[in-house]
């Protein structure tokens, strides 16, 4: 199995262990990591302008090179994924791909691509089932919480990764590893996004609302796969909380 | 040649002010075989019906087109007054110049053009048409009600009243339905027992009135005044006849773990049970998913503690066929799956449905009718309504209309709380409150005045449970403030949708559903109680959502019509029946293959359309290769003149 | 302030007000509402009003965190963080209102090793456009 794979900004610098941990992985489970040539930032949040094209363009040119390259798309980084996904689906537009073309002409794209998170392949592509068996360090009595934040889930009629109330897929996850995955209400909710590099105070909050409400539902440690969430959550009080990534290497014993 | 006469309808302004009828008369009377064409503000009024028998008659016209409504609406209407003027009344063509020209083009042009177009398809077949006669029925004068709540129990009575034997046809152990889990009915707060059990007692006392419960549609055969219907009563495993309703079976039985249907999960009911114990029949049924004996064959201990020998472990399912004249749906409603309203909290025990709270309310019910939360069993010191969960949602999860119910109900529950535990804290999060209807607005009113419950305009994003309380993330928009409320028990008003199980029972009738699963009516407004299909007739929220007097109500007008059915000795069948010409019949039997009524026997090589099965639908027409089957009325020569005119 | 007009911000945000039947759900589901001086709800209800210019003035530009609960719980398909997005966009397209400048980005870096590049270009895209 090869994917192409777009790791984006802050994977190749603040967050650089989660793409290690990733690609040792991928390594150990039976799949190829394909990093796709010259990828440029996707814009970490979505633009909602209807007008807005350039804007739009980096994250058109990698679902267009995967699309030459005939492969499914995989991202670890949740605003990536939820970025490049939502403009995947307006590139399904033909209004948007006549546009888009006056703009590069070497751009004919019109949403082809699948863009699948990482989790995603581990479930589709893998199996937990299988991911299980290759888990050398099972997390025995570790009281996880998956953090999911916002960007993997909403809005779900387009991103459609889980149940955008009840999502189950990281809980499935951290059981396959031998985890104990706690659920907690607030696992959906806000971390405070963008709002922590002016309102310090409003995202430490709402972080420390989200700590808060998962220890009382007895997790541990936290897992995300959204370093802005990482960023936010972690200045919360009492506060563990790592990338998935970390805790899927150290399962697999790839871990250095 | 024929002698047509063409008459162009104004239908007030509904046709006249998007389609120039005058040119449509004109247009007409340029069609060969048109002596006369002439157009009416209102065709199907007296003196317009007047109108067209005078021209009969002056013009001595042999054929009869009107341009104007649908069909459905007033085919029968001209036809009666064709026949008056001593025509044949199949020699009237109707073409629809309002649904289908006025009322959907906003361009008189296009409007226009088409009615002619559509006013000369129909001159081209009324050439072709031939006199038809239609021949009789006979009537079973004997009805089936599907479902056995206070809908079909009321229709099923009165229908019984008026000395016409009826069957019920209930799928779970008793009759009784929905109202049967309630606990206080509005607007007058009188206890929903009291009034429905007399009803069910009555139902099953009735001499004309059979009762299968526990029983199943199986297979449905022949149409309007003859169908033969097969009921599946399910087996019991308990001998009707000899069980005396002792109880015994149900103490001893040592299954305790099988959610109670009846008390919404809300408590575990044994393997053999009554769902109630009012029930009627008051006889247990063994639930052959839980009991031992019958899963492993060890146990039997329900069949040594009866003493009248009424446990039958080796009971069969049972078939019964019957005929009956008329058919009533009546099967209810079920509150939908919250499972894709993650947000609301339902797995949480303090968190139930409006049904729920019935049974919580309820003195027969799980507590005994002690409010309390399930979790830790305490008294809330609050309790907080949300309504519309899933109503007015047009979301792939939710429901896109109102449920009706829900306003009045919780308006009920939160009085009955304030009522029965002053010092219990009550908040109603509503969009709008709907309460039109007698001595309702009332009630609502009383709950918010005298009992003090706090209505609070606005909704709840997410529940939050925080063990000893729940967190209701909220807005107060009159008051323009976000709120974090603290409340210890929320009821949900939980959209109501059809039974899943009535797409089946109506694709067996051959009867219509909506896209949201209710019955379709054969006129909104003019047959309200009738499905399409001719002898097949709706009571209560199968129709469409409705509190109980008015599904009283309906039930009654449904039970009216059905009578009006019943008492005819003979119906006209529609003589638009197949036929199949045997020159031209190769053999294949395709026909007989499509036919959705068993219409056509395949007899040495040739067909044979049994005319009094035959429903004109036409599926054996289109199928036949050679050409040999035809539709009297639809004739292929006349829909190819017609499509040769629209073409022209 | 210029005189955008509904209609220029309706074509920018491509939502239907229209379907909103005002139940609050929006306002209910928003983590910081509270703080807002137009909350999510009266958002769309003055979009309907065309009262553009005191969407343009509200703090609720700057408060919303893009969290999309509002979108995914409207059971009308609204879309209020959409319309919220269009009248920040229509603020900071105006010359000298941009909400962040490139001067500020060394001071952020300097006080917090952790401060991860999301961050930066998210708040950039968002406040700068």
């Amino acid at each position: 199995m090869v994917f192409s794979y777009y790791p984006g900004c802050t994977l190749s610098t603040q967050a650089k262990e989660m793409d290690v941990h990733a690609r040792k992985c991928a390594e150990v489970l039976g799949f190829t990591l394909e990093e796709i040539d010259d990828w440029q930032c996707c814009g970490a949040v979505y633009p909602m302008g209807s007008d807005e094209v350039a804007s739009k363009l980096s994250a058109i040119r990698a679902l267009h090179q995967a699309k030459e390259k005939g492969q499914d798309l995989v991202t670890l980084c949740a605003a990536c994924y939820h970025v490049l996904k939502r403009i995947n689906e307006d590139m399904k537009n033909k209004e948007m791909q006549k546009t888009v073309h006056t703009y590069d002409n070497s751009l004919d794209y019109h949403g082809e691509t699948k863009v699948i998170h990482f989790m995603e392949v581990l479930q589709k592509h893998v199996g937990f089932d299988k991911l299980k068996e290759k888990t050398v360090n099972p997390l025995k009595g570790r009281k996880i919480g998956a953090y999911y934040g916002c960007m993997l889930l909403r809005p779900s009629s387009i991103l459609a990764f889980d149940d955008p109330e009840n999502p189950q897929i990281f809980e499935t996850f951290l059981k396959a590893l031998g985890a104990e995955a706690v659920e907690f209400p607030r696992r959906n909710e806000c971390c405070g996004g963008y709002i922590s590099l002016k309102q310090k105070e409003k995202s430490r909050e709402m972080a420390n609302e989200i700590v808060e409400n998962a220890v009382r539902n007895g997790a541990e440690t936290l897992i995300t796969a959204c370093p802005l969430c990482l960023y936010n959550v972690a200045k919360a009080e009492g506060s563990s909380i790592y990338y998935f990534t970390k805790l899927l290497a150290e399962a697999l014993g790839v871990k250095e | 040649m024929k002698r047509i006469g063409v008459f162009v309808c104004h239908c007030g302004t509904n046709i006249a002010a998007t389609v120039d009828v005058v040119k449509v008369v004109e247009a007409a009377k340029l069609e060969p075989g048109v002596v006369h064409a002439a157009e009416y503000p209102y065709l199907c009024s007296e003196a317009g019906q007047n109108m067209i028998i005078k021209a009969v008659d002056e013009f001595g016209l042999t054929g009869v087109v009107v341009s104007a409504c649908s069909p459905r609406m007033h085919e029968t209407t001209f036809r009666k007054a064709a026949a008056k003027a001593g025509l044949n009344p199949f020699m009237v063509e109707i073409s629809n110049i309002r649904e289908q020209c006025s009322w959907i083009h906003k361009d008189s042009k296009d409007g226009t053009e088409k009615s002619i177009i559509l006013t000369r398809a129909a001159i081209a077949k009324v050439h072709l048409n031939e006199p038809l006669h239609p021949g009789e029925s006979k009537v079973t004068k004997r009805a089936l009600v599907i479902g056995g709540g206070i809908a079909g129990i009321q229709t099923a009575l009165d229908i019984a009243e008026a000395g016409f034997p009826v069957d019920i046809v209930e799928s779970t152990p008793s009759i009784g339905g929905k109202m049967a889990q309630l606990d206080k009915t509005f607007p007058t707060l009188d206890c929903s027992a009291c009034i429905l059990t007399p009803k069910m007692v009555d139902a099953a006392a009735h001499e004309n009135i059979t009762l299968h419960t526990y029983s199943e549609i199986e297979k449905v055969e022949g149409f309007v005044g003859d169908f033969t219907i097969t009921i599946r009563k399910k087996a019991r495993y308990v001998d009707m006849k000899n069980c005396t309703g002792c109880g015994l079976c149900y103490e001893k039985c040592p299954v305790k773990k099988a959610p109670s249907e009846f008390e919404q999960g809300l408590i575990k009911r044994t393997a053999i049970y009554t769902p109630f114990a009012q029930a009627v029949p008051n006889v247990p049924v063994i639930d052959k998913t839980q009991c031992i004996k019958l899963k492993t064959g060890k146990c039997g201990l329900c069949e040594k503690v009866c003493t009248p020998k009424a446990i039958v472990f080796d009971q069969q399912d049972e078939l019964i066929t019957e005929k009956y004249g008329a058919v009533i749906i009546a099967t209810g409603y079920d509150q939908i799956s919250l499972e894709k309203f993650g947000e609301y909290s339902y797995n949480s025990p303090d968190v139930i449905t409006g049904l729920e709270f019935e049974r919580l309310t309820n003195a027969a019910g799980p507590t005994g009718g002690d409010l309390i939360r399930l979790s830790d069993k305490k008294k809330p010191r609050s309790v907080t309504f949300i309504q519309c969960i899933g109503s007015r949602d047009t979301s792939k999860r939710g429901k896109p209309y109102c449920s009706k119910i829900c306003c009045m109900y919780t308006a009920k529950h939160a009085m009955l709380i304030r009522d029965k535990y002053p010092q219990i804290e009550v908040n109603v999060f509503y969009i709008d409150v709907r309460t039109p209807g007698k001595n309702f607005d009332e009630f609502y009113r009383r709950s918010a005045e005298e009992y003090g419950v706090n209505y609070i305009k606005g909704q709840v994003g997410k529940i939050i449970d925080q063990g000893e309380f729940l967190t209701l993330q909220s807005v107060d928009m009159l008051g323009g403030k976000r709120m974090d409320l603290q409340t210890d028990l929320v009821v949900l008003a939980t959209a109501i949708e059809p039974v899943k199980s009535v797409r089946i029972i109506a694709s067996m009738l051959t009867a219509s559903i909506d896209t949201n699963n209710f019955m379709t009516e054969a006129h909104p407004k003019l047959k309200p109680v009738e499905s399409p299909t001719a002898g097949v007739f709706l009571s209560g929220v199968c129709q469409g959502p409705k509190d109980i007097p008015e599904t009283v109500a309906q039930a009654g007008a449904t039970a009216a019509k059905v009578i009006g059915l019943l008492v005819k000795d003979k119906l006209m069948t529609n003589p638009c029946t197949a036929e199949s010409n045997e020159k031209f019949c190769n053999g294949c039997s395709a026909c007989t293959k499509v036919c959705p009524y068993g219409a056509i026997a395949y007899d040495d090589g040739i067909v044979h359309v049994n005319k009094a099965l035959c429903q004109g639908c036409g599926a054996c027409a289109v199928t036949c290769p050679s050409g040999a089957m035809d539709l009297q009325g639809f004739s292929n020569r006349q829909l190819m003149a017609e499509v040769d005119a629209i073409c022209r | 302030m210029t005189n955008m007009s509904r209609d220029v911000l309706h074509t920018l945000s491509s939502t239907s007000i229209e379907k909103c039947m005002s139940c609050g759900r929006c306002s209910a589901s928003c983590p910081v509402a509270d703080e807002m001086n137009i909350m999510p709800h009266q958002f769309v209800a003055l979009l309907k009003r065309r009262e553009v210019e005191k969407l343009m003035e509200s703090n609720t530009l700057w408060k919303c965190l893009s969290c999309f609960a509002c979108i995914e719980r409207c059971p009308r398909g609204v879309e209020p963080a959409k319309i919220v997005e269009a009248s920040r966009l229509a603020v900071i397209r105006q010359q000298g209102e941009s909400h962040i400048s490139a001067d500020e980005i060394p001071k952020y870096l300097e006080s917090e090793s952790d401060l991860p590049q999301q961050l930066l270009v998210s708040a950039f895209r968002k406040y700068r456009g």
